[in-house]
């Protein structure tokens, strides 16, 4: 009967609080810098940061993944996998460009933005998620791919859908760092 | 009174009242106003609204004395000002809502206190919501005056 108690992975955070502290953190950037255009870069920069250190949690517990050939295959495991693992939703993978080289991602219930209503003066220039754009790239940077990774729709925002477009730069070679030869 | 259904399927009487509702913050001052009074002209408004706020505000030390009393937040009428009735619910948060209204129907009130008590909650979950700072939101504003529509006109 009490036992359930202590069954409690100590690893599980309810999801309320995991919102209510990212809605603080972005909270306190605005006051602190005050432009939401710089907000948004801060956003990506700390998603960035999450994102090279993520990539190798989700590869070691997902030893079905190998390494990818396609965007496509990217794509797949990124939503089916990535997003299911660490926000527990599946986006859905819409907008393939003609060369295959671009993507958008659909969320439709965001986890981060439950309760949030954006402040009339940041209404138009914040991208409240923006954190998962620097997580994708950061992530995908570590497995040599460079993407670039932007909000294109928000709901919070008055638009139809929470949308995320992923755009294929290039495959990062292995180099020497600089100033060894 | 005209008796109507509502969707819920309970009737409830359709009263035509005056009613002042506020959201009054720990500093005694008022963070949301919505008021409804059939009386014309705007200085007649003005009144009606600066004696409702000084109504609302001399009820302060009375809800403050029948909060501790009973358990629930829902505090039924703790004041009567010439014709009219103060009703009052206090939040977990200490925040009070009051209602000034001239037609008696505690169920009503009641239920129009839940409400908004569920949507203030929603409310003070945004992050961007100072607490204890006047409510902007107009969605909140939007359902609360649909609820006004609902149980106390």
């Amino acid at each position: 009967m009490s036992r359930s108690r202590s069954a409690v992975d100590p690893k599980r955070v309810s999801s309320e609080l995991f919102s209510l502290t990212y809605g603080c953190m972005v909270a306190q950037l605005l006051k602190d810098f005050e432009n939401p255009e710089e907000v948004n870069k801060q956003l990506d920069t700390m998603g960035y940061n999450i994102g090279v250190r993520l990539i190798d949690d989700f590869l070691a517990h997902t030893p079905s993944v190998t390494r990818c050939t396609t965007l496509e295959e990217v794509a797949e495991i990124l939503c089916k996998q990535g997003f299911k693992m660490f926000l527990g939703i599946v986006p859905e993978v819409r907008n393939w460009s003609a060369s295959k080289d671009k993507f958008s991602l659909v969320i439709s219930e965001n986890p981060l933005a439950e309760y949030v209503e954006l402040p009339p003066h940041c209404q138009d220039t914040l991208w409240y998620s923006n954190i998962i754009c620097g997580v994708i790239r950061g992530a995908l940077e570590m497995v040599q791919m460079d993407v670039k990774c932007t909000f294109v729709g928000d709901t919070l925002r008055g638009n139809d859908s929470t949308e995320i477009e992923i755009k294929f730069v290039k495959i990062l070679e292995d180099s020497l760092p600089a100033g060894e030869d | 009174a005209v008796v109507s259904t509502q969707s819920t399927g309970r009737s409830l009487t359709n009263m035509s009242g005056n009613y002042y509702f506020v959201i009054v913050g720990h500093h005694d001052n008022p963070i949301y106003e919505q008021e409804h009074c059939s009386r014309d002209g705007q200085s007649k408004k003005d009144d009606y609204r600066d004696l409702c706020q000084f109504v609302a505000h001399a009820s302060l030390d009375m809800i403050g004395e029948h909060m501790w009393t009973t358990n629930s937040m829902y505090l039924k009428i703790v004041d009567k000002f010439n014709d009219w009735n103060v009703s009052a619910f206090v939040t977990a948060g200490k925040q009070r809502l009051i209602i000034l209204h001239d037609i008696k129907n505690e169920d009503s009130i009641r239920q129009f206190f839940q409400e908004v008590y569920e949507l203030y909650i929603r409310t003070a979950m945004n992050p961007f919501y100072e607490p204890n700072t006047p409510i902007q939101s107009q969605a909140f504003h939007q359902k609360v005056k649909v609820l006004c529509r609902r149980y106390l006109i």
